[in-house]
Parts: structure tokens; C-alpha cells; sequence
């Protein structure tokens, strides 16, 4: 049951992506930041994690998942510590994400060619 | 203007209005609504697994995305991921294998151009902005809702 649950509501996020890439003149770079800055929003307003926890994979996958998580970890650190939790709590959850990004990027680089 | 030219004005419009409409937005969103969802599938199927394996849930949602993170890294080092993007649109951008995808292809090409101004400088010439905009976004959303909920002394 999760397994379909994830399955439509990725899917559905990723259609309005395309959607808006198709209807509109914005670059996928634009719609890729715009879902990361509606995924905070969403955090903060206290509705995407809830989302999270209905739909799984299907909100966390998506870059709106990144952009709420984000903005969870800030509040978790503010938290802890007070106001300098603004400033390390960006990557208290996706830290891990942009961490193994740069690895992996860094070692297929060193063994991968680029393709034509 | 003679309605005869009028009329074959309209009749042209219809034409070139039919000829330009071959975008098929629905096949476009029919295939990235496939696509994103099968990768969320899969990210499903490691959450539910990690779920089993670590302590807490936050844990497993980042080991998920670390998963899911080598898993587009992967296939873009292999070259299928160009290919799922060809196809998929939106669908393969948006899940966080597309971040995957873009800093790992960044740096596959700009390797050539160097491992300091090259690789290192443009891993990031993507999905920079992601993690700008994003930091931007959840440091002014965290400063007004933990200011509305007096965790500032």
C-alpha cells in the first residue's frame, strides 16, 4: 500500500513539474528551485511533514522533500541551541544527501567518460 | 480588410496553430507522472527497508535519500540517466536523483577542464541554486516561525 502511495504522489508532483515546464517558459533550473522554496514554505506552515508521513518516498523524493528538510533541520537545531541553529541546522538532515553527492560525483568523474 | 482575406487569415492561423501545437504536453506529463513515480517507488521500497534498519525514522528518511542519491549517481556515471531524462522530462529532474544526476554529469564534464577549475568548481553549476534558494527559503522560514513561537530569549 505505501509502495502505490509513493508511486502517485511522486508521480503526481513530478506531472505538475511538467506542467509547469511545458506550459510556461521556465527552465527546469527555475522549477527545480521553486519546488525546493515550496517544500520549506510547506515545512514551516506545518503541512509537508504530515505530507511526508501519509505519502513516504512520494514526498520525500521529490526536491520539495529536500527544501523541507532544510528547514526541519533549522527549527530541530534552533532549538537545541537557539539562534545559531539558523546557520547549522541547514544541514542537519541533508548534509548526508549533498555529502554523498560530492563523493560519488567525485569518483565517477575519476572513472567515467562523459557521453557525446 | 475584405472578409475574404479575413476568413483565409483565420484558416492559416488554424493551420499554423495545429502545426505548432505538437508539443503533446499530455504525453510529456503522462511519461515524467511514470517516471517520478517509479523513482519514488524504489525510494519507497528503501524506506520501508531502512525503516527496519535504523533507529529512528529521520535516519531512515536520510539514509533513503542517500541511497536514492547513489542510486542517480550511478546511472548517470553508466549514461542511463541522460536517457530517463530524455524520456521522463520533470519526472527524472525532480526526484533527488535528478540533484544526483546533474552534480555527478557536471562534474563528468567539466572534468576536462581541470580537478580545481574544472570538476570541483562546476559540480555544483545546477544544483547550486537548489541549495542556495533552499537555504534562503528555510533560513527566513525558520526565523519567522521559531520568532512566532518565542525560541528566541
Amino acid at each position: 500500500m505505501s509502495l502505490l502511495i509513493a508511486f502517485l504522489v511522486g508521480g503526481t508532483i513530478c506531472a505538475i513539474g511538467q506542467i509547469v515546464l511545458d506550459t510556461t517558459k521556465l527552465t527546469p533550473a527555475h522549477v527545480l528551485v521553486g519546488f525546493t522554496i515550496t517544500g520549506a514554505i510547506l515545512n514551516g506552515l506545518g503541512i509537508y511533514e504530515p505530507f511526508i508521513q501519509f505519502a513516504g518516498a512520494g514526498a520525500l523524493i521529490p526536491v520539495s522533500g529536500f527544501g523541507s528538510a532544510i528547514a526541519s533541520g533549522m527549527l530541530a537545531e534552533v532549538k537545541r541551541l537557539g539562534w545559531e541553529g539558523l546557520f547549522t541546522g541547514a544541514f542537519e538532515i541533508t548534509g548526508l544527501g549533498v555529502t554523498a553527492a560530492v563523493v560519488f560525483a567525485s569518483i565517477i568523474a575519476l572513472i567515467a567518460k562523459p557521453r557525446k | 480588410m475584405d472578409p475574404k482575406t479575413k476568413a483565409e487569415q483565420k484558416k492559416y492561423q488554424e493551420l499554423v496553430k495545429g502545426h505548432s501545437k505538437k508539443t503533446p504536453i499530455l504525453k510529456h506529463v503522462v511519461l515524467a507522472f511514470l517516471i517520478g513515480g517509479s523513482i519514488c517507488l524504489i525510494g519507497q521500497i528503501a524506506l520501508n527497508y531502512f525503516s527496519t534498519v535504523e533507529r529512528t525514522q529521520g535516519e531512515a528518511a536520510a539514509t533513503t535519500l542517500a541511497f536514492m542519491i547513489f542510486l542517480g549517481a550511478m546511472a548517470t556515471g553508466f549514461g542511463v540517466y541522460d536517457i530517463l531524462g530524455e524520456i521522463g522530462g520533470a519526472g527524472a529532474a525532480i526526484p533527488i536523483t535528478g540533484f544526483a544526476n546533474t552534480v555527478v554529469a557536471s562534474a563528468m564534464e567539466f572534468r576536462r577542464e581541470g580537478f580545481l577549475l574544472g570538476m570541483a568548481a562546476k559540480m555544483f553549476v545546477i544544483a547550486g541554486p537548489v541549495l542556495v534558494y533552499g537555504i534562503l527559503a528555510g533560513f527566513l522560514v525558520t526565523l519567522i516561525k521559531a520568532s512566532l513561537l518565542g525560541l528566541f530569549p
